[in-house]
């Protein structure tokens, strides 16, 4: 097998090209977390007092919390009072032309594919780019306005609609949710708001990119997506860092709403530093990612591929409220070295007729450790409702692992709950009845994997499909459609 | 074409050995038969001429068109034109039939500086092979022996000799597992593809095969070795008086140890 894993690690494990860091002024900010320093960030964005009263109050609810540790995952805790929660780049965050950019930060998403001009970007797409912790630039805003769509960062839509703000944050993750969802209340710097109205296809992709540069600082960025009755919208994040001995905090929160018969598409291709070979350094993504199907028909659908960070705790769920709504997560974990991922989601179903589909794929190579952990939950009155999960697990070698947590409850008669399982390893014999054909050990083994896989990634919108795929660096077969 | 020379193989790792000697040789326009009991090595050595990792050629020869392919890895010799037809054929989920046949047949083709085939021209040709094994489109859809039958999985493998079109193919077992009329239209398919460029070597426990499939030439294995050779006779041999009546009468004639 040795062979093999080598191939397969030279493949998703190959060396991690977005490493780099970028030479960047800092804003000064001081170290650590209290009262104080909220109110510091809070007045530095110019926020109004509702908003430094929602921080201060998530703030002492989590001095009073205590850290999770109930996943299956080991890692030295983050060292809270000496992170930076605040870490802009000197230049005013407020742009409205390219050129307000920093050349820096500009060249930066260059390198990292994300070219910030409008004329060189994916037709269709839409682009907010957050680095550290705040957003740099948002492309094609006017062309989104012409379509009642709003796209900005949050800090810009706690100035502009302050009433949407405060009616929909929290409303999803409340403050009190868990213990880095409070955190993240608390110290959030920056993120995206989506706003579509009424009756409205949202005319292009929108998409945010996260970019952590600072080597101390913690990233807090908070989505929020409201799509009205009627209206439909697909959203993609990427995410990357630096190589960093040191480890550091990605704390997001990310808030679905999709009113009647509104339909929320979210992608995620995740790709943060995941340490060394040995486990040092890489990042800490723990997210807490939620939406509801409030209204009745409405539609939720997440959709991850995850092949970064050091540690990863990540339950993106649905709340299916509305009756005949529809929750749906396609996920493909990957982990290799030292990494570990705690990942998978929470389908509630509220209201009756509800449906929803979990497809979770983990590929565990190297000495990594991967957990499929999900909930069902049934209610008494989301009679006739459905869910049908599959959770499958590929293994590379023999230092890796594994592991499937579902919790599964149903409280009424009428409702039917389907999970299936399955553990296969990247077997000889499939590598050798392809060989035998013809193809090479490493076009195999990527075959092998692309076939695992394509279920989920075909998920993906189409622009990024093909990012998926090199990011895999799995051929992707001409008769994919 | 083939000619193998005392070849001696053991699980890799492991020091019994399974194959203790095998000398067989195969011409072009010739079709074989290899039978023997269980445990006789004749599956071994399937797998050890296609290359399976699993084995290890510890002395001998395996000369294909003269050159020997001991060293090299299993693509390497398919793209010399070797087919191995399982005898249980492996499910590769989400990848279809078609890919696999279309990224094995070009990378055989770019290994031998023959033209490739475009997706167009392929579909094409995949198509005209498919009465081969009596198949309908649908077939090239599925994911590779997925959720397939028995018989489906066997003929499949047929299928996919048919369009890669070998020089020198093993069957091993493909009889075992099919009735009476999946064994029909995989012979049909055998003998379609035979013909005076290449040869065929079939692996079997029974002779029933061989009444579809008439074999030019009869070896009988057993304990590793191949201890008996003749024509069609001999399959009739042992179906009348078993494996070990016919082990018994060498003993005896002093022709085996």
């Amino acid at each position: 097998m040795s062979e093999e894993v080598k191939a397969l690690e030279s493949m998703i494990g190959e060396e991690y090209k977005y490493g780099f860091t970028t030479d960047v002024e800092y804003e000064d900010f001081p170290i650590g977390i209290n009262e104080d320093i909220i109110r510091e960030l809070s007045s530095r964005k110019n926020e109004p007092e509702w908003m430094l009263e929602f921080r201060l109050k998530s703030y002492h609810a989590w001095k009073e919390m205590e850290e999770p540790t109930w996943f299956n995952a080991t890692y030295k805790k983050p060292d809270y009072e000496n992170m930076l929660y605040y870490s802009a780049p000197k230049k005013k965050p407020q742009l409205d032309s390219m050129d307000d950019v920093d050349p820096n930060i500009r060249e930066t998403y260059e390198k990292l594919g994300i070219p910030l001009e409008e004329q060189k970007m994916l037709a269709g797409v839409a682009v907010d780019a957050v680095f550290d912790s705040v957003s740099v630039f948002t492309s094609f805003k006017e062309k989104l306005a012409e379509a009642g769509v709003i796209f900005c960062s949050i800090s810009e839509a706690v100035q502009d609609y302050p009433e949407l703000i405060k009616k929909y944050m929290g409303s999803v993750v409340p403050a009190r949710d868990n213990y880095f969802a409070a955190l993240n209340s608390a110290v959030f710097s920056d993120g995206s708001f989506c706003y579509i109205p009424k009756n409205t296809k949202c005319p292009m992709e929108l998409s945010t990119y996260f970019r952590i540069n600072n080597m101390n600082s913690g990233q807090f960025e908070r989505t929020l997506i409201i799509a009205e009755e009627g209206s439909q919208v697909s959203y993609l994040e990427g995410c990357t860092a630096p190589m960093y001995d040191e480890n550091q905090l990605h704390a997001a929160v990310v808030e679905l709403i999709a009113e009647k018969d509104a339909d929320i598409k979210y992608s995620t291709i995740q790709n943060w530093y995941s340490g060394d070979e040995e486990g040092k350094g890489g990042i800490y993504n723990f997210v807490t990612k939620r939406g509801i199907c409030k209204g009745e028909n409405s539609k939720i659908s997440w959709t991850q591929l995850e092949t970064g960070s050091a540690v990863t705790l990540k339950y993106p769920s649905v709340i299916l409220k509305g009756d005949n709504s529809i929750g749906e997560f396609y996920s493909v974990a990957v982990t290799t070295k030292k990494q570990q991922a705690d990942t998978g989601t929470k389908m509630i179903h509220l209201g009756k007729n509800t449906r929803s589909t979990i497809i979770s794929k983990g590929i565990s190579a190297g000495r990594s450790q991967n957990s499929y952990r999900g909930e069902v939950k049934i209610g008494k009155k989301a009679t006739g409702s459905k869910n049908y999960s599959v959770c499958d697990s590929m293994l590379i070698g023999q230092e890796c692992g594994a592991h499937t947590f579902p919790y599964i409850s149903s409280e009424n008669a009428s409702s039917s709950v389907e999970h299936e399982a399955t553990t296969s390893r990247v077997g000889e014999e499939q590598i050798f009845y392809l060989m035998q054909r013809g193809i090479s050990e490493q076009d195999a083994i990527s075959m092998i994997i692309n076939g695992f896989v394509k279920e989920v990634l075909k998920e993906l919108p189409l622009e990024f499909a093909v990012e998926a795929n090199k990011l895999l660096d799995v051929k992707l077969e001409g008769s994919v459609g | 074409m083939l000619e193998i020379k005392n070849l001696h193989a053991v699980v890799e790792g492991e020091d019994i050995e399974i194959l203790k000697g095998v000398n067989l040789k195969v011409n072009a326009g010739e079709i074989h038969a290899i039978m023997g009991p269980n445990g006789s090595g004749k599956s071994t050595l399937a797998k050890v001429v296609s290359g399976h990792p699993e084995y290890e050629a510890t002395e001998g020869q395996i000369l294909f068109n003269g050159e020997d392919i001991i060293e090299l890895d299993a693509d390497e010799r398919a793209h010399m034109g070797l087919f191995l037809a399982f005898q249980y054929p492996v499910e590769v989920p989400g990848i279809t039939n078609k890919t696999l046949l279309r990224e094995a047949y070009n990378t055989i083709a770019r290994a031998n500086e023959r033209e490739e085939l475009d997706p167009i021209e392929f579909e094409d040709y995949i198509e005209s092979k498919l009465e081969v094994i009596d198949m309908k489109d649908e077939f090239l859809e599925r994911s590779i022996n997925t959720g397939f039958s028995g018989g489906e999985k066997k003929k499949n493998e047929i299928f996919q000799m048919a369009v890669l079109n070998p020089v020198l193919s093993f069957l091993d077992e493909t009889d075992s597992g099919l009735d009476i009329d999946a064994l029909k239209i995989v012979s049909d398919g055998v003998n379609k593809i035979s013909n005076s460029e290449n040869a065929i070597v079939l692996i079997t426990h029974y002779q029933r095969l061989l009444n579809y499939i008439k074999p030019d030439h009869v070896h009988v294995m057993m304990d590793g070795k191949i201890i008996k050779s003749g024509g069609i006779e001999l399959a009739e041999e042992l179906e009348a008086n078993g494996y070990d009546q016919m082990q018994k009468e060498l003993v005896l004639n002093g022709e085996a140890q």
